[in-house]
């Protein structure tokens, strides 16, 4: 009977805990993985600071992130690519107003071996190495080599902006490599000699040759004035106007102190 | 009191023994119930049949012929690889190796068994791939014979020390009574060990089959990620797991690509389940000859 007694106030407990810490200072985070080291650093930051606030950030990509927000369950839907028409019915229909809020720019650069001899491509040129009409550099003024076409997963974020971009919908070759990470991209281009991939700006090392698009260097200053034509805003989607605790945190967020963070991130300011 | 604590010790390895069979029902369970809607939208000979896996786009394709390919490329490659490796190192260990080399040479092997798979990941990430496109001047050296090799390293110790257990169970006298009747060693060998102990070789490679095709760290990073039906060995290819572990993390919940990718967990699934079922089969006969 006491062991009965034990177990059903154990079992009590687990239940009350999570309830009761929810109502206290709590931010959930959700979404998109270019967007978690910013959420991340910010949170950690932001809690030094405000150590009765508890904010919890999970990755999961920026549909997930968007989805998160339509169903209630998170604060703050990280995203790095602006909502479809399609969520925003979706939304509507639940009642919710997804709010945009820029916390950043990020520009994607188009990188090579630094062994090619190819410097700077137009849009066209990219779209057409992805699609497969060019498989020699030599057909676009480079060394005689086949291209090795990388690209990325089909649902990060990152391929989402490339494909709307550069591609315009429409899908790449299917011989092209599809890595997991900005990390494996680079360092794959960097040991393949006929290599060309795309990555976020943060993520260049010394080790591989970044291409001027349409004749403009990817930069901080050109992708924040959206020169540099491969560039897209990291967003953190709120259910109507942030307030209360949300709203500090993206005030922290769009502080100097937080776009501090978003440059050491390797991200640019936002606007 | 003893009939107590003898009551509780039956309940408790009976609960346990319980509670994995829940487990198992539990996965599949909810692997179909969560597969099965992509029925839906496409059907199934379109689903194994049609080789464009582009389930992002739209319209979104569903179809894993390419990555069924990718999937079969790398374990066949591996097996290549891994079965003479894994049956001739058995058989070193089993009949040709002294007591002190044996002792040094097995323990060593199944440390391979022991290395987590990331660590043989990026092993083909940053030796074997640059090896690869120096020696053979291939464009890419993240592609489906990269991850066969890798796979094949990997499978070696579990063909190895399996099918020198079956060896080493051969009872001694056929091994007497064939060399007493003039045999060479080479001819007791091939002729009268190895087929006392076919059904444990078999079974091993059975084994090595089940694990290279359901590995997925070493695939993710070595294979190179292309949905498409490999020409040549020298391709990248997209094997199954791979592209389960890999667009997973970043799908919504429900979504036709959330249920294509547990479709797809059932076809592996299916295939290792049979591939089990083939190994306890042949080990049930070995039970029966004895």
């Amino acid at each position: 009977m006491y062991k009965k007694t034990v177990i059903i106030i154990a079992l009590l407990a687990l239940v009350a805990i999570p309830a009761f810490a929810k109502r206290g200072n709590k931010v959930t985070i959700a979404g998109s993985t270019t967007v978690l080291p910013i959420a991340q650093s910010c949170a950690e930051e932001f809690m030094n600071c405000h150590p009765d606030v508890n904010i919890s950030v999970r990755g999961g990509g920026s549909s997930v992130g968007i989805a998160s927000i339509i169903a209630g369950t998170v604060d703050i839907g990280d995203a790095s690519r602006h909502i479809k028409d399609k969520e925003l019915v979706q939304a509507r229909e639940m009642g919710i107003n997804p709010v945009e809020n820029v916390v950043a720019n990020d520009g994607i650069v188009v990188i090579v071996n630094p062994a090619n001899s190819i410097k700077a491509l137009s849009l066209d040129q990219v779209k057409d190495i992805y699609t497969g009409k060019f498989l020699n550099w030599k057909e676009i003024g480079g060394p005689n080599m086949p291209i090795v076409v990388i690209s990325r997963d089909v649902s990060s974020g990152t391929f989402e902006v490339f494909k709307e971009k550069v591609m315009q919908g429409t899908a790449g070759i299917d011989g092209a490599l599809m890595l997991a990470s900005n990390n494996a991209v680079v360092s794959t281009v960097a040991s393949t000699p006929g290599a060309i991939g795309y990555a976020g700006l943060g993520y260049v090392t010394s080790s591989i040759k970044v291409l001027s698009i349409e004749g403009v260097m990817p930069s901080k200053k050109t992708i924040q004035s959206g020169e540099y034509p491969i560039s897209r805003t990291l967003h953190m989607y709120t259910n109507g106007k942030a307030k209360g605790n949300v709203k500090l945190f993206l005030d922290f967020v769009l502080s100097p102190a937080g776009q501090k963070i978003v440059e050491a991130q390797g991200f640019v300011k936002a606007n | 009191m003893k009939n107590i604590r003898e009551t509780t010790f039956k309940s408790l390895t009976y609960v346990s023994a319980l509670f994995t069979i829940i487990f198992l029902f539990g996965i599949i369970g909810s692997l179909f119930l969560e597969g099965l809607p992509l029925i839906k939208l496409v059907t199934f000979k379109t689903f194994i049949l049609n080789p464009s896996w582009h389930p992002t786009s739209y319209p979104a394709d569903f179809g894993i012929l390419s990555l069924i390919a990718g999937s079969l490329i790398v374990t066949m490659g591996a097996l290549i690889l891994a079965i003479p490796l894994g049956i001739g190192s058995a058989i070193y260990i089993s009949e040709i190796a002294g007591n002190k080399t044996r002792e040094i040479i097995k323990p060593i092997i199944e440390l391979l068994a022991g290395i987590p798979s990331v660590v043989y990941g990026l092993f083909g990430m940053a030796f074997l791939s640059p090896f690869l496109i120096r020696v053979f001047g291939i464009p890419t050296g993240l592609n489906a014979c990269s991850a066969s090799i890798i796979l094949g390293i990997m499978v070696v110790p579990i063909i190895s020390s399996m099918s020198e257990d079956a060896l080493s169970t051969v009872p001694r006298q056929l091994r007497e009574a064939s060399l007493a009747l003039g045999a060479t060693r080479w001819e007791t060998i091939m002729r009268v060990v190895l087929p006392a102990a076919k059904s444990g070789v078999i079974g091993s490679v059975v084994l090595g089959f089940g694990r290279a095709i359901g590995e997925t760290m070493v695939v993710i990073m070595v294979a190179g990620g292309a949905a498409q039906i490999p020409t040549s060995i020298f391709q990248p290819v997209r094997p199954m797991t791979a592209a389960v572990a890999a667009e997973m993390g970043e799908t919504v919940f429900g979504s036709p690509h959330f249920h294509a990718l547990y479709a797809i967990a059932i076809v592996l699934f299916i295939i290792t389940f049979a591939t089990n079922l083939i190994t306890e089969v042949v080990f049930f006969r070995k039970g029966d000859l004895k």
